[in-house]
C-alpha cells in the first residue's frame, strides 16, 4: 500500500503536469483553427457610428499568409471596391475614380472604411506562433468558458500590435477574447467573440466584436455569412489586373 | 540758461555722451521691440482667424470636443439654414462655411497607379461662388506660386512644397484618397491647376485647397460643414461684441440635449491664443512698464556716477551762494535735454530696423519646419501709430526720473562740511 501511495505522490504531478500544455503548444492549436492554404469567404461587417450603423458585404480570397483579395459586395457606395494584398503591399481600387491606390505607411493604421478594423488589421494573417511568444497567465472563465488566459508579447518587429492577452476557449482554441496593446502598454483595440461555429474539424468565429479603444465609435461586428477551407482559387485572382476586372 | 546748460552738456561729452548712448539704445529696441511683437502677434492671430478659428465659430457639439482631430463624421447637418439666420441675426458679420479634412493625394503614372503620394491637409472652401469672399479673406491670390486659380468643378490648388515633393505640375491629374462623412472609403479626382504657398509652414507642408461643394460630393456631406465660421467688419476682433454673440447663439441651442447640435465658440476661447490676444491688447503698456523700469535703474546709476564725477562743481556751486533747489533744477533741465536727444535718434533708429524687417522680412521657414502654430515662416515687423512714440515718451521720462533719484544727493550737502570737502 505505502509503495502504490508513493509510486501515485511521484507519478500523479508529472502526468498532471503533462496535460497542461505551453503556450506555444496552445498557439500551434489557434492557427489549425484559423490558418489555412486557401480561404474563400463572405462576410457582413456592421460599422457602429455615433451618427448610424452602416453594413457592409465583403467577399474575400486568401491565399496562405500573403495573398489576399476582397471585394465589396454593398452597399451601392462601396459595391465594387477591391483590394488586394501581396505580402507586406496593399492596393485599393475604386470604381469611383477609376484608380488604383497605393496604400503604405501611416495609411495602413487608419481605419478601413470607418470601421474599428485598420488596413493593418485586415492584412494581418500570419500564424500567431510565427509572431508572438506565449506565456500562460492561469485560466478564468469568460462567457461560460473555461479559458486560458495567456499573454503574447511580440518576437517579429512588423506586427501592428507588441503584445495582445488573449482568453483561449480550453475546448475549441479559439481566442474569445483579446485586448491589443501598444509597445508601451496602452491598450488600443478589443475583440470579442461571442458566437462560433465548425467546419471541417475547425472551429472559426461566427461573429466578431471589434473596438478600438482610442475612437468614440460604438465598435464593428464582423459575421461570418460562408466560408470555405483549401478551396481552389484562381492565380489570376491576387494580380493588379483583377482589380480593375 | 538753457542755451548755456546745453552747450555745458554739449562740450563736457562725459556729462552727456553715456546718458543720451542709453537712452537712444533703449529706445531704439522699445521701438523695435514694439513693431516686431505687432508684427508676429498680429500675423499669429489674424492667421489663426483667417484659417483656423474666425472670430467665431460654430460646430457640433460632438466635433468641438475633438476639433483638434477634424471629425467630419460629427460635422454640421443643415449648415445651409444655419447660416442663413445667422446672416439675417448678423448681417453686418461675413459668414462662412468650411470642411477640413486629412487624407492622401496620389499622383497616378500612366496606367492609372500610383506614381507618388502623400498626405494633404485640406480646406474646402467656397471658391466658384461669384459673392464669397473666401479668396480675399485667406489671401489665395497673393500666395499663388505657380499656375492659376480654380474656376471650374474639380480644380484644386495644393501647397508648392507638396507639389515639388510630389513632382506633379499645374495641369496634372491628382487623385484625393479620404473618408466620407459616413466613414466610407472616398476617392476623387481632381486637376492640380495651381500651387500656393501661405507663409505658414503648418500650411505649407501639405495644403489643399477645394472647392465646398467638390470636396462635399467626395466626402458625402450635403449640407454639411464641419465649421461655419464668422467674421467682424474689417476683419478687426472685438472680444466683447464676440461674447454677446456667442451668449445669444448658445442660449438659443442650450435646451437641445442632442450630441450634434451646434455650439458656437469665439476666438479668444479656440485658439489657444488667449495669452496672446492679451498680450497684444496690453502689449504697449508692457513695454512702456519694463522700459522706464529698466531705464530709470539704468539711468539713476547714471546719474549717480555723474554726481560722483560732478562731486566738486556741485558743492562749489552751493558754496559760492547758488540755491541747491537750482542746481537740481539744472539737472534735470539738463536730463530733459539728454532724454529729448536720446529718444529722437533712439525711435529713428529704431523706425528704420523696423522698417527693415517690415519691408524685407527674417526667414525662419527652417526653425519652424515642425511646429503646429499659424506662426508666420517669414517674420515681419509692423508699423503702427504707437511705434512713432511708444519710446519716445518713456525715453524722456526715464532719463528725468534716474536724474530726479540721483539728484536728491544734493540736498544731503552739509554747506559746513563743503569748504572741508573742496581742500581735499
Amino acid at each position: 500500500m505505502k509503495k502504490i501511495l508513493l509510486g501515485l505522490m511521484i507519478f500523479l504531478p508529472i502526468s498532471v503536469w503533462s496535460q497542461i500544455p505551453t503556450g506555444r503548444e496552445i498557439l500551434i492549436k489557434m492557427d489549425q483553427n484559423t490558418i489555412a492554404e486557401n480561404r474563400c469567404a463572405t462576410y457582413t461587417m456592421v460599422v457602429r457610428g455615433r451618427r448610424r450603423d452602416r453594413t457592409m458585404t465583403i467577399k474575400s480570397w486568401v491565399k496562405g499568409s500573403e495573398k489576399s483579395f476582397s471585394e465589396y459586395l454593398a452597399p451601392a457606395r462601396e459595391k465594387g471596391t477591391k483590394m488586394l494584398k501581396l505580402r507586406d503591399q496593399l492596393w485599393m481600387y475604386s470604381p469611383q475614380s477609376d484608380r488604383i491606390i497605393r496604400i503604405a505607411g501611416h495609411m495602413l493604421r487608419q481605419s478601413m472604411m470607418g470601421s474599428d478594423f485598420s488596413y493593418e488589421d485586415m492584412m494581418e494573417d500570419r500564424s500567431l506562433k510565427d509572431t508572438y511568444n506565449a506565456e500562460i497567465m492561469g485560466s478564468e472563465n469568460f462567457l461560460a468558458k473555461d479559458c486560458w488566459v495567456i499573454n503574447l508579447t511580440a518576437k517579429v518587429k512588423d506586427v501592428a500590435y507588441y503584445s495582445r492577452k488573449i482568453w483561449v476557449d480550453k475546448e475549441n482554441m479559439l481566442a474569445l477574447r483579446e485586448d491589443r496593446f501598444a509597445k508601451g502598454g496602452k491598450l488600443l483595440k478589443t475583440a470579442e467573440i461571442p458566437e462560433v461555429f465548425q467546419i471541417n474539424q475547425r472551429w472559426y468565429p461566427k461573429r466578431m466584436i471589434f473596438k478600438d479603444v482610442l475612437s468614440k465609435g460604438k465598435g464593428t461586428e464582423l459575421i461570418v455569412d460562408s466560408i470555405e477551407f483549401d478551396v481552389e482559387i484562381p492565380k489570376h485572382i491576387f494580380s493588379k489586373a483583377s482589380l480593375r476586372r | 540758461m538753457i542755451k548755456f546748460l546745453v552747450n555745458g552738456l554739449l562740450r563736457d561729452r562725459q556729462r552727456s555722451l553715456i546718458p543720451i548712448l542709453v537712452v537712444t539704445i533703449g529706445v531704439c529696441i522699445t521701438v523695435f521691440f514694439h513693431a516686431y511683437l505687432r508684427g508676429t502677434l498680429g500675423e499669429m492671430i489674424d492667421s489663426t482667424a483667417r484659417f483656423q478659428t474666425g472670430h467665431i465659430k460654430i460646430m457640433s457639439r460632438a466635433y468641438a470636443e475633438n476639433s483638434d482631430q477634424k471629425p467630419n463624421d460629427l460635422s454640421l447637418i443643415g449648415v445651409g439654414q444655419i447660416t442663413a439666420d445667422l446672416q439675417q441675426k448678423y448681417p453686418e458679420m461675413t459668414w462662412v462655411q468650411r470642411i477640413h479634412f486629412g487624407g492622401l493625394l496620389d499622383i497616378p503614372d500612366a496606367n492609372g497607379e500610383t506614381l507618388s503620394q502623400g498626405p494633404v491637409f485640406g480646406m474646402g472652401i467656397d471658391l466658384l461662388s461669384s459673392g464669397s469672399s473666401e479668396i480675399k479673406l485667406l489671401n489665395i491670390e497673393k500666395s499663388l506660386v505657380r499656375g492659376r486659380l480654380p474656376q471650374n468643378s474639380g480644380e484644386i490648388l495644393i501647397s508648392d512644397g507638396l507639389a515639388r515633393r510630389l513632382e506633379i505640375k499645374p495641369g496634372e491629374r491628382s487623385t484625393l484618397f479620404t473618408s466620407t462623412m459616413y466613414g466610407s472609403i472616398a476617392t476623387y479626382n481632381f486637376t492640380v491647376v495651381g500651387t500656393i504657398r501661405f507663409g505658414f509652414a503648418v500650411m505649407d507642408r501639405g495644403a489643399m485647397i477645394v472647392d465646398l461643394t467638390d470636396i462635399r460630393n467626395a466626402m458625402d456631406m450635403e449640407d454639411a460643414a464641419g465649421e461655419i465660421l464668422g467674421y467682424m467688419p474689417n476683419r478687426i476682433y472685438d472680444d466683447q461684441k464676440a461674447a454677446i454673440i456667442v451668449d445669444q447663439f448658445n442660449a438659443n441651442h442650450s435646451v437641445v440635449s442632442d450630441d450634434f447640435a451646434p455650439v458656437m465658440g469665439k476666438l479668444k476661447e479656440l485658439s489657444n491664443l488667449s495669452d496672446y490676444l492679451v498680450m497684444a491688447e496690453y502689449l504697449g503698456l508692457i513695454l512702456v512698464f519694463v522700459f522706464v523700469f529698466i531705464m530709470s535703474i539704468v539711468l539713476w546709476n547714471v546719474g549717480l556716477l555723474g554726481g560722483l564725477r560732478r562731486y566738486g562743481e556741485v558743492g562749489l556751486r552751493i558754496a559760492i551762494g547758488e540755491q541747491k533747489a537750482s542746481v537740481y533744477r539744472s539737472m534735470i533741465y539738463e536730463s530733459i535735454f539728454v532724454g529729448l536727444t536720446g529718444s529722437i535718434i533712439g525711435t529713428l533708429f529704431g523706425l528704420s530696423a523696423a522698417y527693415c524687417l517690415q519691408v524685407w522680412g527674417w526667414d525662419i521657414s527652417s526653425m519652424v519646419k515642425n511646429i503646429t502654430m499659424m506662426y508666420p515662416s517669414v517674420i515681419r515687423a509692423k508699423i503702427t501709430k504707437e511705434t512713432y512714440y511708444i519710446g519716445f515718451f518713456p525715453g524722456l521720462f526715464s532719463t528725468v526720473f534716474g536724474t530726479a533719484l540721483s539728484g536728491i544727493g544734493i540736498y544731503k550737502r552739509q554747506t559746513a562740511q563743503l569748504f572741508k570737502e573742496l581742500e581735499v
